[in-house]
C-alpha cells in the first residue's frame, strides 16, 4: 500500500473535521470496551493467562531458530510445504508462483493483515488474478479500494449507508428496488453474493493467529467462517505468516487463545478456532489437495535482540488501538500505515524505517491505555518513548519542538529562573481562559487548541498552592 | 544461501546463538514432549451434570440451541423435529460417522439422509462432535470420511450430536482427547472448535448471525 505516515498531522486534521468518519468512529467505544471488560472480568484466571501469554512468547522468541526448524520438519512431515520469504518482494513471488503453477484466475482470501503487509492485492491484479477478499470488512473496502483501519474491523470507519451505496454501485445484477436499510440485508447479500466465489476459487489464501511447531497446524480465529470456507474450497490452501506466529505447542496456543478473544472482541472464544495440518488426507472428501506456507521475515529478524523484541508477541487482537484516544479520534486511516494505533506506531518504524514512520510514535498522548489492556503485556508507551529518542537523535522531530524541548529544558535545570517564570505564566494563562476556565486559542500552541481546549490553570503555580496548603494544615 | 538459511542465520545473529548450544535445543525438545498445560480455568472442573450445564449456558449465550437425548436412537427424531419447527424440507447432510450411522435414521421414513461432503445446495447438515469445551460452550469437530468438513460451514442449519460424556472441562481436555485418537503430536487434517453459529460485526459493529458459516446451530446432547 501506499504509506502515507509522514503525513500524520494532515491526516488527522482531516479524519477530525471528516463528520461521518466521526459517527463511524464511535462504534469503536460502544462495539469493544465494554465487552471485553465484561468477559475479563468473568475470568478469575485473567491476568494469570497474561502473564502465561507473554512468557509463552518470550521463550518461543528467545529460540525462534529452534522452534522453525521443527515447525518445518511437522509440516513437511504432514504432506505441505514450506517457504521462507526475507522480503515483501520474496513473499509476493513465492505466492504467485504457487498461483501460477494452479493456473490460477481467482483467488479467495480470508482475512489477513500480513497479506495488506506485502500489498497481495495489488500485485495480484497487475498479474492478471483477480483477489477475492472474503471477510465482510475486507470485502467492502474491498469494493471501495481502500485499506483496512482497524485490525480486526477493517471497516469500523464506514457507515451503513456509505455500505449500501457500494453495494448498489456494484452488485448491479441485482434488482435496484431491492431494500438495503437493514444491517442483516447488508450482511445477506454479500454472504449471497461471495457463496459463489469460493467454489470458483483456484486458491485460497489465508493468515494465521499462530502456527503450532508441536503439530505444523496453522490456526485461524474467525467469526464469519469465511476462513473455513477459503481454505476448505479452495482447491490449494497457501498460509501467509510470519515468524512470530510460532507457539511452541497446543497447550500454549490454548493459553493465548483465552486471551486473545476476550481481548478483542470480549468472547470467551470466537465463533470459529480451525487447526490446519497440511493437505486432505487421502481418504478425506473435502479439504484442499496442496498445502503452502509462505513465512515472511521482513524486518522481524533485526527486531530480535533489540528493545523492540516485546512487540514481536503482539497477536493483532486490536484492544491497544480500541482503548487508545487517538485512534478514537483520528481513526485508523490517519496513521497511514498498514498497522495503526498504538500497535502500528512501534511496529511501522520497525518494518518501514524510521525516516517513513518515525512520526507515528508521537501520535500518543502516553496515557498508557493501551499497555493495560494489552493481554501480551507488551509495553507501547515505553516502546514509542524508544523511537521518539531515535528521531530526535536523528534529528527528524519538527525545529519547532525541537525548540520547545530545549527551551523547558533551560528552565528545567534552573530551578529558580523556572519558579519566577510559571509564577508569572499562571496568572496570565489563568486570565486567557476567563470565566468558562477554557482557553479556546493559545499563540504558538494553536495545533493543541484548534481541536480542543486546554484547561486554564487556577492562576497558581503547584508549588505556591502546595506552600500555601502546608500552612493552612500547620495553622490547623 | 536459500532464504531459509539467511532467515535462520539473521535470528540466530540477532540472538547472538549458534543454534547448537545443547542446553537450547534440550530446553525445546523437552517443551516439546512434555508440552505441559498451563493455567486452566476452575469454571470449567466440575462434576458432569454442572459440566454440561455450563456447557450448555455458554452455548446458548454466543446463540446456539440445545437439546438433550437420552440416546443416540432419539437422534432421528430430534432432528425431524428440529427440521419441521425451523420449517425446513426434511433433507440433512451427514458423513460416514459411526455414531450418526448407528442412530437409525431410516426409522424416520420422511427424512432424506444425503450422505458425503456438501456442495452448497442443503439447507441443513448433521456432525457428530468429537467433544466439547464446558469453559467457553465450543464445540470440536474433527475432519475426514466420517465429518466432512463442508458441513460445519456450508448448510445454512448445522446440528451436531456430542455425547454427554465427551463434554471435557476444557481446551487442554479436547486436545490430549486428540492425541490419544490420532498419536502425540499428530492431527486430522481439520479441527474446527466452534462457539456458536457464524456472525459479523463488520457493519458499524452491529452483530448480525449467519455471515458466511451456519446462520443456525443446534446442538443436541446424548446420554
Ligand atoms: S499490541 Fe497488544 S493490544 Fe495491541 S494488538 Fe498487539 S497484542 Fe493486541
Amino acid at each position: 500500500m501506499q504509506i502515507t505516515t509522514p503525513n500524520f498531522k494532515e491526516n488527522a486534521t482531516r479524519a477530525l473535521n471528516d463528520a461521518p468518519l466521526q459517527k463511524a468512529l464511535k462504534n469503536v467505544e460502544i462495539g469493544f470496551i465494554a465487552k471485553r471488560l465484561a468477559a475479563v472480568d468473568a475470568l478469575p484466571e485473567f491476568e494469570q493467562l497474561r502473564d502465561n501469554a507473554r512468557d509463552i512468547k518470550n521463550h518461543t522468541l528467545a529460540h525462534l531458530d529452534l522452534y522453525l526448524e521443527e515447525y518445518e520438519k511437522k509440516v513437511i512431515a504432514s504432506g505441505g510445504h514450506v517457504h521462507f520469504a526475507e522480503t515483501a518482494e520474496d513473499a509476493r513471488a513465492i505466492i504467485l508462483d504457487i498461483c501460477r503453477k494452479r493456473n490460477a484466475k481467482t483467488v479467495t482470501k480470508g482475512k489477513s493483515m500480513i497479506t495488506e503487509e506485502i500489498g497481495l492485492n495489488d500485485f495480484f491484479e497487475k498479474n492478471g488474478i483477480t483477489p477475492v477478499e472474503t471477510d465482510l470488512g475486507e470485502y467492502i473496502i474491498q469494493l471501495r479500494g481502500e485499506t483496512p483501519s482497524h485490525i480486526i474491523a477493517p471497516a469500523v470507519h464506514l457507515n451503513k449507508d456509505q455500505v449500501e451505496a457500494d453495494f448498489r454501485r456494484v452488485h448491479t445484477h441485482l434488482p435496484a428496488d431491492r431494500d438495503l436499510t437493514e444491517h442483516e440485508a447488508l450482511l445477506n447479500e454479500a454472504r449471497l453474493v461471495l457463496r459463489q466465489r469460493y467454489f470458483e476459487a483456484d486458491v485460497g489464501i489465508t493468515g494465521a493467529n499462530f502456527l503450532v511447531a508441536e503439530t505444523g497446524s496453522s490456526v485461524i480465529v474467525t467469526n464469519e467462517g469465511n476462513g473455513d470456507l477459503t481454505q476448505t474450497l479452495g482447491k490449494c490452501h497457501v498460509v501467509v505468516a510470519s515468524l512470530e506466529k510460532l507457539v511452541p505447542t497446543l497447550n500454549d496456543c490454548s493459553q493465548i487463545l483465552r486471551v486473545l478473544a476476550r481481548s478483542a472482541t470480549g468472547q470467551d472464544m470466537s465463533v470459529y478456532t480451525t487447526f490446519s495440518t497440511g493437505p486432505k488426507r487421502a481418504e478425506d472428501p473435502d479439504g484442499p489437495e496442496e498445502y503452502h506456507v509462505v513465512l515472511l521475515d521482513n524486518g522481524r529478524t533485526a527486531m530480535l535482540g533489540t528493545e523492540f523484541q516485546e512487540m514481536l508477541r503482539c497477536i493483532r487482537c486490536g484492544a491497544c488501538m480500541n482503548h487508545c484516544p487517538v485512534y478514537h479520534a483520528v481513526g485508523g486511516h490517519a496513521y497511514g500505515a498498514v498497522y495503526p494505533g498504538p500497535m502500528g506506531a512501534v511496529l511501522t518504524p520497525s518494518l518501514s524505517g524510521i525516516e517513513v514512520g518515525g512520526h507515528l510514535p508521537n501520535a500518543s498522548t502516553f496515557c498508557g491505555r493501551c499497555e493495560s489492556v494489552c493481554p501480551m503485556r507488551i509495553p507501547l508507551p515505553k516502546m514509542m518513548r524508544h523511537w521518539r529518542e531515535r528521531e530526535f537523535e536523528k534529528h527528524l522531530t519538527p525545529t519547532a519542538a525541537r525548540y520547545g524541548l530545549k527551551f523547558w529544558a533551560f528552565f528545567a535545570r534552573r530551578p529558580k529562573l523556572y519558579r519566577a517564570a510559571v509564577s508569572v505564566a499562571m496568572p496570565l494563562l489563568s486570565w486567557l481562559g476567563g470565566s468558562s476556565r477554557r482557553i479556546h486559542s493559545l499563540p504558538l500552541a494553536d495545533g493543541w487548541t484548534k481541536h480542543r481546549e486546554m484547561p486554564a490553570p487556577e492562576g497558581k503555580t503547584f508549588l505556591q498552592a502546595w506552600a500555601e496548603k502546608q500552612a493552612r494544615e500547620a495553622g490547623r | 544461501m536459500s532464504a531459509r538459511d539467511t532467515i535462520l542465520a539473521k535470528v540466530r545473529r540477532s540472538l547472538a546463538v549458534s543454534g547448537d548450544e545443547a542446553a537450547r535445543r534440550a530446553a525445546v525438545a523437552e517443551r516439546l514432549s512434555d508440552a505441559k498445560a498451563g493455567v486452566i480455568p476452575a469454571r470449567g472442573q466440575l462434576p458432569q451434570d454442572e459440566r454440561i450445564a455450563l456447557f450448555s449456558k455458554y452455548a446458548e449465550k454466543y446463540g446456539a440451541t440445545i437439546a438433550r437425548v437420552a440416546s443416540i436412537e432419539d437422534l432421528p427424531q430430534e432432528v425431524s423435529r428440529y427440521l419441521k419447527s425451523s420449517n425446513l424440507p426434511a433433507s440433512v447432510r451427514m458423513g460416514d460417522d459411526v455414531l450418526l450411522k448407528s442412530a437409525g435414521f431410516e426409522r424416520e421414513p420422511m427424512l432424506t439422509v444425503l450422505s458425503g461432503a456438501s456442495d452448497g445446495t442443503d439447507l441443513a447438515g448433521v456432525s457428530h462432535a468429537r467433544g466439547a469445551v464446558a469453559e467457553s460452550g465450543t464445540l470440536v469437530l474433527a475432519s475426514g470420511p466420517d465429518n466432512p468438513v463442508t458441513i460445519n460451514f456450508l448448510p445454512e442449519h448445522h446440528i451436531v450430536a456430542v455425547r454427554a460424556e465427551d463434554i471435557g472441562a476444557s481446551l487442554e481436555e479436547a486436545f490430549a482427547g486428540i492425541a490419544a485418537t490420532y498419536g502425540k503430536g499428530e492431527m486430522p487434517r481439520t479441527v474446527n472448535f466452534v462457539t456458536g453459529p457464524s456472525r459479523s460485526g463488520d457493519i458499524e459493529q452491529k452483530i448480525i448471525m449467519g455471515a458466511h458459516g451456519p446462520r443456525a446451530l443446534h446442538i443436541v446432547i446424548v446420554g
